[in-house]
């Protein structure tokens, strides 16, 4: 997982997300945000005079002003060949843009006091941006030029592409990161999710600056942007700086067309590598987002491997047995997929009864469904951690209202979702679990051979799937 | 999906390691901490923490953030795997496991099936110096976590049947984090070559062996010895007032009886270090030859006033980031590292380390890179630091103060591990001003003394077949 220990001397908790990106790769931990109710959080539709919108909660209480914003395309709108082609890019926003370089525009952005950064995911382009509140103008004046005319100057575009190159030299023998692009092939095959966002030591070197240009200028329009704001700003302040970072971008992105992709399943796959540990992953059918059915499959994998320490597999893999120190489950509801996986690593020699022990879970899921106090345990739950989860700072309130703009999920939906969860039945639950369970999934382990038959996974069921570490 | 697409070029390291009980996603779905720095930073001067001890000796830190309805309720032991015997490593982070198991009031589960019930976030995490809890709850259910974490303060029951899973547990958590991954089992080995004598040699997961070893008796010995009030500190961060936590505290932690006064948390010192050590790990795992080279340096516990600052604003200054020297010179305009940097690692009881690391990238050698980094280090010592350079470091560590209090809960840990390493409410709350006052000359002073390549260990993680010569 970690292939590079300097790389990986990132902060813990940027470690937690890098892993959890690879153990889930197939499933993007996509985020089926719990929301969060503030009980006094209001968000405003505000619309700029020339016509940008964003959703804004106002709060003084700490001058800050954070702001995130996404354009759907991302790692599925690279061209084919030209794997890699987002990620390169939003590499270098704040290498250089309109009529500053790389020094003049980093030397202002660090004395103007506000940061800026871009990431690619498959689906988006994702922006952040933070300020303290006194230097919103500089701050919002550099964004602006981030946003409408990056450079791609030479220099930067040389560099960053070979930073890019080494990280994907680095992950080249390293077990964990190959499977997770065998992972992602075998389910997506020729769809653009089983290329690797970073694209491949092939791809990225065939990328040119006129490349860069013509992505910008197809996904950078103001017709697939989402905008999200909170702290110290009031909307007609925050309207003249929408048209300000915004208004200039062409009207419609020139996006492909990405079609809708199931993954691939009753596959059988494995990475034979001598590691002291065998990790296994399996993907199951997922739900979509807009699906009646989504909440009752949401409480449904809760129960079964979710985001308590109360779970099935976590009580019956973990704090029965001590098989493993990390077991879960988890949706993944990305735009043109979904899946249900699960994930756990365990000693080499216990691999068979780890799968089994996970195996008869979803079976006795697939089967029977929770229990009405499991699913009353998991209602309150989902209900109540929205809250903590994804309201617990400006920056988390942004990501959470832009997340929810990404789904198209509308304005009053944190309003709305108490209901939706609470007017699930176990009946539904249960039609869910059938629907999900009963699949042959695709498993793979990685790790030693498994030794003659007897240690073979049983090819269909198993699942479990290993959250590390936190904390830090 | 906060994934930050560039965070390879920015990388900067944790201080020290910390380990979690725990993983499921609840906790997983956490907003970063701060990067080091941070931790000894501060909140402006206008924030309002507040603070009393119980009579039995619990601290107790109130941090106001009435943004939204939620608070952190965080207890931590000023005991860490630094603090173990001689023969039982990983005996601190094994015993934070063993304290999610039932007590005499309440079975197993119990309280974590109370989180649940109301949506909170649960985990805990061991350093070398100190073990946390937390939860993260709507504040009508602060009460409840305060009733359940002071039961588990005392009344915990193991029992074999429980030790034996859940050592297991420890056991696939080494697996998973260290003996799968050669940079850590690398990093390992660099901490033991680095601490010749004192315990922040020894990893904070414990060594293999130890572990398999750890008993019911040791987890016993060690709650009876350190588990009490007076050897806690009770950090609440949120949506709650000083007033109520002080009831509620009374109430609930208040009924625990203090404990035996421990003695003064006396380690191993070092003895003066006098050569260059170097380790290497080859790995057919490894493409692309990494480096790190570290020094013994004083903690902001350790250290003569305004030194641990200064070492601080040099870390920042010489590797902080992509506007640092490391970075501008090699990865930009000398074109021959992939990643450079460097950081301090100051919070911490005794004395810590500096770390400086790069990854070459294109035809350049790791020989070149670590030349080049010296020659950097070298030209910071010789020549200083300008006014100009010291200044942003400088905003830039007062700015993250203010942007720190956005997160409560990285608020209650930069609380709770300056508290829990020896600092005071005011050291945090001054750390601003005493940023400010570190001169280009005490960081000059700082690179002279510390960064010698005649006492340093240096560590190389290289693909299989390659030797450091």
């Amino acid at each position: 997982m970690k292939t590079n220990r300097f790389i990986a001397t990132t902060p813990r908790l940027m470690q937690v997300k890098v892993l959890l990106a690879t153990v889930l790769l197939a499933f993007a931990f996509v985020a089926i945000h719990p929301m969060l109710a503030r009980a006094d959080m209001r968000i405003q539709k505000v619309e700029s005079p020339a016509g940008i919108t964003a959703w804004l909660v106002e709060d003084y209480s700490v001058p800050i002003v954070s702001m995130r914003f996404a354009f759907r395309g991302g790692s599925v709108q690279d061209p084919g060949g030209k794997e890699g082609l987002s990620y390169l890019m939003s590499g270098l926003f704040d290498e250089g843009a309109g009529d500053l370089d790389r020094e003049a525009f980093q030397d202002r952005l660090d004395d103007s006091g506000a940061e800026i950064s871009f990431s690619a995911d498959t689906d988006e382009i994702l922006g952040s941006f933070r300020a303290i509140d006194e230097d919103l103008e500089e701050g919002f004046a550099l964004l602006a030029k981030a946003v409408q005319s990056p450079r791609f100057d030479p220099e930067p575009l040389e560099r960053v592409r070979s930073q890019i190159l080494t990280g994907i030299e680095a992950g080249s023998r390293d077990p964990q990161e190959q499977s997770n692009r065998k992972w992602a092939a075998a389910l997506y095959g020729d769809h653009p999710y089983a290329s690797p966002t970073e694209g491949t030591a092939e791809s990225v070197k065939t990328l040119t600056r006129e490349d860069l240009v013509a992505q910008h200028e197809a996904v950078f329009a103001r017709d697939n942007l989402v905008v999200s704001v909170v702290g110290a700003i009031d909307a007609e302040t925050l309207g003249r700086y929408l048209d300000q970072v915004f208004a200039p971008l062409p009207a419609k992105a020139d996006l492909r067309e990405v079609p809708k992709v199931m993954p691939e399943l009753g596959q059988e796959l494995s990475v034979a590598y001598d590691l002291p540990q065998t990790s296994i992953r399996m993907a199951y059918p997922g739900v979509d987002r807009k699906d009646p059915g989504f909440f009752a499959a949401y409480l449904m994998n809760e129960v079964l491997g979710g985001g308590t320490f109360s779970s099935r597999l976590f009580e019956e893999v973990r704090e029965k047995r001590g098989l493993t120190y990390g077991i879960g489950s988890s949706l993944s509801t990305r735009r043109y997929s979904s899946g249900l996986g699960i994930a756990t690593s365990t000693r080499s020699d216990r691999v068979s009864e780890t799968l089994a022990i996970i195996k008869d879970e979803v079976q006795r899921m697939a089967e029977e469904g929770p229990t009405e106090e499991e699913l009353e345990a998991a209602k309150r739950y989902t209900i109540g951690a929205y809250a903590i989860n994804n309201l617990d700072s400006s920056t988390s309130i942004a990501s959470t209202l832009t997340q929810l703009q990404l789904e198209d999920l509308g304005i009053d939906y944190i309003d709305r979702r108490e209901a939706l969860i609470e007017a699930v039945t176990i009946d539904q639950v249960r039609e869910q679990a059938q629907r999900l369970l009963t699949t042959t999934p695709t498993v793979m382990l990685v790790g030693p051979e498994q030794g003659g038959g007897s240690d073979q996974p049983a090819a269909s069921e198993t699942p479990a799937k290993p959250e590390t570490e936190t904390g830090g | 999906m906060m994934r930050n697409g560039t965070a390879w070029k920015r990388s900067k390291a944790w201080p020290l390691a910390l380990f979690v009980a725990m993983s499921p996603a609840g906790a997983v779905a956490q907003e970063p901490v701060q990067p080091p720095q941070e931790l000894q930073s501060a909140v402006a001067a206008e924030s309002t923490v507040e603070s009393f001890t119980l009579d039995n000796g619990l601290q107790v830190v109130v941090i106001p953030d009435r943004r939204a309805p939620v608070v952190t309720h965080m207890l931590w032991y000023k005991i860490g795997s630094a603090d173990e015997a001689p023969g039982k490593s990983g005996i601190a982070h094994f015993f934070e496991h063993l304290m999610f198991k039932g007590t005499s009031n309440n079975p197993a589960g119990a309280f974590s099936a109370a989180v649940a019930a109301i949506g909170g976030s649960e985990n805990a995490f061991t350093s070398y110096d100190y073990t946390a809890y937390f939860q993260q709850v709507s504040p009508d259910a602060l009460e409840t976590m305060m009733r359940f974490e002071a039961d588990r303060m005392r009344n915990l029951v193991l029992t074999e049947a429980v030790i034996g899973p859940e050592r297991d547990v420890v056991l696939e958590e080494r697996r998973s984090r260290i003996e799968t991954d050669p940079g850590a089992l690398l990093n390992e080995e660099m901490s033991a070559t680095l601490y010749q004598n004192h315990p922040y040699g020894i990893p904070v997961i414990g060594w293999m062996h130890e572990m398999e070893t750890l008993n019911r008796a040791d987890a016993i010995d060690f709650y009876n010895r350190y588990y009490a009030p007076n050897n806690a500190v009770l950090i609440v961060a949120g949506d709650v007032d000083t007033a109520t936590v002080r009831a509620l505290a009374e109430k609930t932690y208040g009924a625990v009886p203090r404990g035996p006064d421990l003695p003064p948390r006396v380690r191993p010192t070092e003895p003066e270090q006098n050569t260059s050590r170097t380790v290497s790990l080859s790995d057919p795992r490894v493409s692309l030859p990494s480096y790190q080279k570290s020094w013994v340096v004083p903690s902001y516990t350790t250290a003569e006033d305004g030194e641990a600052e200064a070492l601080d604003l040099l870390g920042e200054i010489l590797g902080g980031g992509a506007r640092s020297r490391l970075y501008q010179a090699l990865v930009v305009q000398q074109g021959v590292a992939a990643s450079v940097g460097s950081y301090y690692q100051g919070t911490a009881l005794d004395d810590s380390s500096f770390t400086v690391y790069g990854t070459p990238r294109g035809g350049a050698s790791l020989e070149q890179v670590e030349a080049a980094v010296d020659a950097e280090i070298e030209r910071l010592a010789t020549a200083g630091v300008n006014e100009q350079e010291l200044e942003r470091a400088k905003n830039r560590f007062v700015r993250s103060m203010i942007f720190a209090r956005d997160n409560q809960s990285g608020m209650a840990r930069m609380y709770g591990a300056a508290l829990a390493t020896g600092g005071t409410i005011e050291d945090v709350e001054r750390w601003p001003d005493r940023i400010r006052a570190v001169t280009a000359a005490d960081v000059q002073e700082a690179a002279k003394r510390y960064l010698d390549n005649k006492r340093a260990v240096s560590s190389y993680l290289l693909p299989a077949g390659e030797e450091k010569s």
